[in-house]
């Protein structure tokens, strides 16, 4: 089961300014371990977020982006009270989504 | 033939640049300070917190009532004010040397087995690590006060000064080398002088910090066997006496300075 | 090799599953296409950009990239970016000298701002290229990041 991710959400008027810290290795397939074996390609391919079930912001991505990636960007219509959940998806299958329910002044 | 040309390389690369501020340091340094607001280290933070609450070893026991100087079980503040003495152990300890204390007496580990691999790897953060990132994040905002009350505080910062500039292994080198003078450079990095109060405070500020390079968490333990390894001296005793005084003698230097938390390292 | 999403996702993370470059998988409730394999794969800028079809993109100002001119080490690159061009819908980002360089796309078409921050590997110095989608035109600008030490390997 992956780690959790830290999602951040601050409201600018009606614009949630979002920031997710992801926990994941971003293995490009070309690095070598201690042994000398190459480590398989294992990163994040899909990234979703949805603003109360809808979604509202996509992205797609390959393994050049860094290991435990950050991501930030910017929700509208969002206000206090509103669920925001994000999800990821890895070239393994392996998925994540984490919550975070939008505070006044977070 | 290869540490010749290692020793003249280091010795190329340790050479004198001129006193202006160098724009690419402070590039690095503007660029760092955006990356902390969102670092991967907080994923260790996270880690940390649940290793110091959770029933662990032999003893299964959360090392809750860990006093790390401040108390039983009083993580907020305590980081900023290490190394300190401890009169339970009658010495002076670093926080990671605390924290692998009350591993020990707490929780039941050896310290043969937690000194065996003590450092983080691409597969594998020790337990020390996480713990130490997340007590150190508890000091974020605080300002360094490394007390020097004690008399064993007091010596252990002049050992950690000796220590500092003690020249010895293949190179001949002490820390004092490359920081013990101002204006030094290593490639892009600058090696800033220890020695001096407004510079002492990049010893410490930013550790325990994610390492960029492998992507790996890493406490001043790590750094400080680092920099013995890149001067061909033997491995220092990870958690020792020796690496406790010169995070004396360092800390002290800093004192007055606002801790930033864990921090995000080349 | 052929997966289907059900063996693939009952396997869970198991990372011997699949081929080199990974599995096209469809994502539950995605509005877009399939993650786009064959512009991951591109080994060169002209080619990557023809895969993900902005090649005709016209230069523009009005898309900001901020970014460090040298970068303290390659593996991670902070990157901003905004496009001021009226109705964006989505931006894409090529790391023209990387082995593989279209890097993602970030779609703003269902609600967000065309605003996008990532950190990312860069390989050797290079322009980072970004393109701009709004109204079905691309347009694009680069910046160069010099990187002193790789951000792939070591």
């Amino acid at each position: 089961m992956a780690d959790p991710m830290k999602i951040r959400a601050t409201l600018q008027g009606d614009v949630a300014d979002v920031r997710v810290l992801m926990a994941h290795p971003m293995e490009t397939g070309q690095r070598k371990d201690a042994a000398g074996k190459l480590v398989p390609l294992h990163f994040i391919q899909t990234i979703t977020a949805q603003l109360n079930g809808k979604t509202v912001f996509t992205a797609d991505v390959s393994q050049a982006v860094s290991r435990n990636p950050v991501f930030a960007f910017k929700v509208k219509g969002a206000k206090v009270g509103d669920k925001l959940s994000i999800t990821w998806q890895d070239n393994t299958g392996d998925k994540r989504t984490d919550e975070l329910v939008i505070r006044a002044g977070s | 033939m290869k540490r010749a040309l290692v020793l003249g390389t280091l010795a190329v690369a340790c050479a004198a640049v001129a006193q202006t501020p160098d724009p690419t340091a402070a590039e690095f340094d503007k660029f760092r300070e955006i990356m902390e607001q969102d670092n991967p280290a907080e994923l260790f933070e996270v880690k940390g917190e649940e290793l110091w609450k959770t029933p662990r070893g032999p003893k299964n026991a959360s090392l809750e009532k860990c006093d790390l100087g401040l108390g039983p079980g009083v993580v907020k503040g305590a980081y900023a004010q290490t190394p300190r003495y401890f009169a339970d152990v009658d010495r002076v300890m670093d926080a990671e040397a605390r924290i692998v204390h009350c591993m020990i007496t707490l929780q039941g580990f050896t310290q043969a087995e937690l000194a065996k691999a003590p450092f983080s790897s691409l597969v594998r953060t020790p337990e020390p690590v996480s713990i130490v990132t997340y007590v150190a994040a508890q000091s974020r905002g605080m300002k360094f006060a490394s007390p020097q009350n004690h008399v064993k505080e007091r010596a252990a910062y002049e050992t950690g000064k000796a220590i500092f500039h003690y020249r010895a292994g293949a190179f001949d080198f002490s820390c004092a080398s490359c920081h013990g003078v101002d204006d030094k450079r290593i490639r892009t990095q600058p090696l800033p002088n220890f020695t001096k109060p407004e510079q002492a405070i990049r010893a410490v500020q930013g550790w325990p910090g994610y390492r960029m390079t492998g992507g790996v968490m890493h406490s001043l333990q790590w750094r400080l066997n680092d920099c013995y390894r890149q001067q061909r001296f033997p491995e220092p005793g990870y958690a020792s006496e020796t690496l406790s005084a010169l995070l004396t003698y360092v800390t002290v230097n800093a004192n007055g300075h606002v801790y930033r938390g864990p921090g995000i390292k080349r | 090799m052929h997966q289907t999403r059900r063996s693939v996702i009952k396997a869970g993370g198991a990372a011997a599953l699949f081929a080199v470059f990974g599995g096209v998988l469809l994502q539950p409730g995605r509005a877009l296409a399939a993650w786009n394999k064959g512009a991951f794969e591109a080994k060169n800028i002209a080619d990557a950009m023809k895969s993900v079809g902005v090649a005709n993109a016209e230069e523009s100002k009005a898309i900001e990239i901020r970014a460090p001119e040298i970068a303290e080490n390659g593996a991670v690159v902070p990157i901003d970016i905004t496009s001021n061009i009226p109705g964006t819908t989505s931006i894409s980002v090529f790391i023209e000298k990387n082995p593989f360089p279209y890097t993602g796309t970030f779609d703003f078409s269902q609600g967000a701002v065309p605003y996008v921050h990532l950190r990312v590997k860069i390989g050797e110095s290079s322009p980072v290229r970004v393109v701009a989608t709004a109204g079905g035109k691309h347009y694009t600008t680069a910046k160069e990041v010099k990187v002193t030490i790789g951000g792939c390997g070591g």
